[in-house]
């Protein structure tokens, strides 16, 4: 797929003098951060796809809210669109800069503002790590649960935006489960508090909208999280298996029990070896399968849940099971699993890594099918999913230096993720649609609920200048390239202009 | 005009009357399909410039402003479990089910919505539940129905029924439309099927009442919530803390030795959830105090405000019987008061007592979030058709 911005499909944008933009910016935000020279806009030329890379016409990097707000003014007059970013670890292109447009870069709002306890919160600036929040709030035996792979690099902003998961996700929530309040500017350079730390607020659920939104509603510029007490105890459960679908039916079995782990994480085979061979985690080689399973909170519920864990994996048939001895132990299971990206990243030129859901009955049907595919397209295929909730991540191993292999590496992800949305699920479970999963939407949505999503966008931001041709294709491009639900051959709304 | 008599009125006409669905057979578990007649409904409202007052079970009708002179449009021929499968825990329901229906589905399977949605009578649909957003005394613990709504089917202003988010765990792709539709009490579509995550129903249970005043339960409250303890439960009366603990085996019996106190009836937890304990006698009907809901930080002082308080979900709710402004003349200010008093306090306040005057229920937006809310609102239903000033007069 052709990833970078077509103004003809995705919606025009203005031609701005960009001497004049800076000296309009500079006159109400003097003291703001703009990079305008080429070598310094490249660090910020892709995030985490970085297949994809565009130089942004600026790049500003605020440290005060005043500056934003004044940017976000600047930008609204001038027409000129704002994609903003974090700490560019998004795997799908949402912070993919625009040729004509402002980078802004919120990577220098790194305070924790405060940690509260009794209160169980903290309040922290977007462009804080994921990771740091939880060792802020270490000393006190609190921890902030949702823990993105990428949770020493990215920030609290963009899992914000992209409402991140992590392998503990099933039991404790995803970003939106566990963020109380956020504090938004606007594109028109309004400021507004969505949630509050009352459970509540009246009217609607705005902040529930705003995670996952992808910067394409407003700008993040304060996040206030939810802290949980550490679990007494966590222990982890290793089984082996020698057929991936028997691994999958256990998943199903363990939930349907009653009992919801902490973690519970699956890797297939070739997954299995790269783990090994890059951190040694222990793991046997020669599984076809592996489950982690943890299981965490009062030591006398562990230990039970523990023993029916164990019998549920030996009645599915699993070949070994294992429990990490110690903590150390239990550390290196999850090493190998947290690393499985760049493992199999080195076992390749390049990877491609695929993020879709599905109900966790169909993993069985879907792992079969991505195996075909995988023979089909002469690709090897590495497997680690969320199990436990049905996030596959598929990882397509391909050496973008033969010509054809990246277009042929996308068509198989496109077609992976085609296999997801048939089988009930979705495009994305946690990495975002971005740039990169713009066209699978038209075979997710059909056009009226695309069109609606339109609606959304247009309550926040009229003028299409937060973060376009993102999240949600235009009709034009699906049209184009989707596969468009068309009923009766018509798209809806022909009056309306097809963006 | 009595409270007795406002709270009448605002059950509005009461119209249509409920259709229960057919209990027996496997019917029940099928139910009706009735979405194409209320798109129609819809289209018909539209093309009329008609407005529509969406209504499942009607035992929520307190909760908002009056909808005044809108046909009813009835969810409740739209009915019946379309999916559950209790090893995905996963139920997929039609607005019109009785949430009184789904719970006995999920009983059996040992499996609840575990947000514990107040009823308010037997009649209560899902749709309604949902729309009304109201979760249980379980909320500070495990969530809020938002917190387990996946994905919803919702008939547009043009009559169109739209499918967001389904019945996987995680879904990033597009805006959260279902969980905005959670709370909008309809304003901005009717909903016609909601997807839950459902939960297990844990292995051991306990009740506990410890006599000890206000502030001894807040300072312990505040301590354990430092530590992981299987706490599901935690209101004060003015006289005893209430507790409930949920976990395995072990660490409830554990629990439940460490604190000491008396074991009490779990009905006390359900009563609580219907607002049906003695302490809301009369709290609709009753001309001698209203009944507010305040939704505050946990930890924030009690706002000083005359009444008689009751205090659950550790803090974060708390229910006042209100004299203030006693006598109907000076209740607008009374109201306005108490919005201003659970602002200051760092939340915000919803009256439960009906009111003859037409005043939101609802604290007032700040002019920027309003502002947001009206085009929202005016892009998802630009002719008005839902609920219109069911939230707020303005829209
Ligand atoms: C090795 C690796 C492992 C990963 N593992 C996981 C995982 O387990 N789970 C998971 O969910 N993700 C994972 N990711 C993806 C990525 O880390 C997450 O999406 C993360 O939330 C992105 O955060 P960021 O700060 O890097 O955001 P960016 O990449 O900078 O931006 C992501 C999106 O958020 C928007 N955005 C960023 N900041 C703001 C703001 N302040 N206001 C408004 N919009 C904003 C951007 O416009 C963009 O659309 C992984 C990535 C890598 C590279």
């Amino acid at each position: 797929m052709e990833l970078l911005y077509d103004e003809r499909i995705d919606g025009e944008i203005a031609d701005v003098d960009k001497s004049g933009l800076m000296a309009a910016i500079l006159a109400v935000a003097p003291r703001l951060t703009l990079l305008d020279r080429e070598e310094d806009l490249r660090p910020f030329e892709c995030d985490g796809l970085s297949a994809y890379r565009v130089l942004p016409m600026l790049v500003a990097m605020p440290t005060t809210l005043a500056e934003v707000e004044a940017l976000m003014r600047v930008c609204y007059e001038h027409a000129v669109p704002v994609v903003t970013r974090g700490a560019g670890t998004g795997l799908s292109g949402g912070a993919l800069p625009l040729e004509k447009g402002v980078l802004l870069v919120m990577s220098r709002f790194n305070q924790i503002l405060s940690v509260d306890p009794d209160a169980r919160l903290a309040r922290v600036q977007p462009g804080v790590r994921n990771l740091a929040i939880s060792e802020a709030a270490a000393p006190h035996g609190l921890y902030y649960a949702p823990d993105p792979s990428s949770q020493i690099a990215c920030s609290i902003g963009g899992n914000v935006a992209e409402n991140a998961g992590g392998v503990h996700c099933l039991k404790y929530g995803l970003t939106v489960h566990n963020v109380l309040s956020v504090e938004i500017v606007t594109i028109e350079g309004e400021r507004m508090t969505l949630g509050g730390e009352s459970l509540d607020t009246p009217g609607y659920d705005l902040l529930a909208l705003f995670m996952g939104s992808e910067g394409m509603l407003g700008v993040i510029t304060e996040v206030t999280v939810r802290l949980l007490p550490k679990p007494e105890v966590a222990k982890v459960l290793m089984a082996c298996f020698d057929d991936v679908e028997r691994a999958g039916k256990a998943v199903g079995d363990i939930i349907a029990a009653g009992c919801i782990p902490g973690g519970l994480e699956m890797m297939d085979n070739l997954a299995i070896r790269a783990a090994e061979d890059f951190v040694h985690a222990g793991y046997p080689v020669d599984a076809q399968a592996i489950l982690l399973c943890e299981l965490d909170g009062v030591e006398s519920d562990v230990q039970a849940d523990c023993e029916r864990v164990r019998q549920l994996l030996e009645t599915a048939g699993a070949t070994q099971i294992r429990l990490a001895r110690d903590d150390a132990e239990r550390q290196l299971f999850w090493a190998g699993r947290k690393a499985a990206f760049p493992a199999v990243g080195r076992m390749s030129p390049d990877y491609y890594c695929i993020d879709g859901t599905i109900p966790r009955r169909e993993l069985p049907r879907v792992l079969k099918g991505i195996n075909d595919l995988s023979a089909q397209y002469g690709l090897r295929v590495a497997n680690v999913f969320h199990a436990g909730d049905g996030n596959l991540h598929p990882l397509i191993l391909f050496d973008a230096n033969q010509p054809g292999e990246l277009e042929s590496t996308e068509t198989l992800g496109g077609r992976i993720l085609e296999l997801c949305v048939d089988a009930g699920g979705s495009i994305t479970g946690e990495h975002g649609v971005g740039r990169e999963k713009l066209n699978q939407m038209c075979t997710q949505f059909a056009a009226d609920e695309i069109t609606l999503f339109h609606a959304v966008k247009s309550a926040f931001d009229e003028r299409r200048l937060l973060n376009p041709g993102k999240n949600i294709p235009t009709l034009a491009r699906c049209a184009e390239f989707g596969a468009m639900h068309v009923h009766h051959g018509e798209l809806p709304h022909p009056e309306l202009p097809r963006f | 005009m009595s409270r007795k008599e406002i709270a009448m009125t605002h059950l509005q006409d009461r119209q249509p009357e409920y259709t229960p669905p057919n209990e027996s057979g496997p019917d029940a578990l099928a139910g009706r399909d009735d979405s194409e007649a209320l798109c129609e409904q819809v289209v018909r409202a539209r093309a009329e410039r008609a407005t529509l007052r969406i209504v499942g079970g009607d035992t929520k009708a307190f909760y908002g402003r009056r909808v005044e002179t809108a046909q009813a449009l009835s969810t409740t021929g739209h009915h019946g479990i379309v999916h559950y499968d209790p090893v995905e825990l996963v139920a997929t329901v039609r607005a019109g089910t009785r949430l009184r229906d789904l719970e006995r589905a999920l009983a059996d399977n040992g499996q609840r919505l575990a947000f514990e949605p107040p009823h308010f009578g037997d009649d209560a649909t899902v749709g309604g539940m949902v729309a009304a957003g109201l979760s249980g005394p379980r909320r500070p613990w495990v969530g809020a129905v938002r917190d387990f709504v996946l994905g919803v089917r919702i008939i547009t202003f043009d009559g169109k029924q739209l499918r967001f988010g389904g019945e996987v765990m995680k879904n990033v792709a597009g805006y959260d439309l279902s969980r905005l539709m959670v709370g909008a009490q309809g304003t901005l579509g009717v909903l016609t099927e909601v997807s839950f995550k459902v939960l297990p129903i844990p292995h051991a249970h306990a009740c506990l009442r410890l006599e000890l005043p206000l502030a001894g339960a807040f300072e312990r409250l505040t301590a354990w919530g430092r530590e992981p303890m299987p706490i599901t439960g935690a209101a004060h009366d003015g006289e005893a803390l209430h507790l409930r603990l949920e976990g395995g085996e072990g660490s409830v019996s554990a629990t439940r030795q460490r604190l000491g106190g008396e074991t009490e009836d779990s009905c006390f937890w359900s009563q609580l959830r219907e607002l049906q304990l003695p302490f809301f006698n009369g709290a609709f009907d009753n001309d001698a105090h209203v009944l507010w809901r305040l939704s505050l930080p946990a930890l924030a002082r009690t706002p000083a405000l005359e009444g008689d308080w009751l205090v659950d979900w550790a803090g974060a709710q708390r229910w006042l019987k209100s004299s203030e402004g006693r006598g109907f003349e000076d209740e607008p200010r009374a109201d306005a008061h108490i919005h201003e008093a659970a602002i200051a306090a760092g939340g915000h306040a919803t009256r439960f007592t009906p009111t003859a005057n037409g005043d939101s229920p609802f604290t007032p937006l700040p002019p920027v979030l309003a502002k947001y809310h009206r085009q929202l609102k005016q892009r998802l239903d630009p002719q008005a058709i839902f609920n219109p000033g069911r939230l707020y007069a303005e829209w």
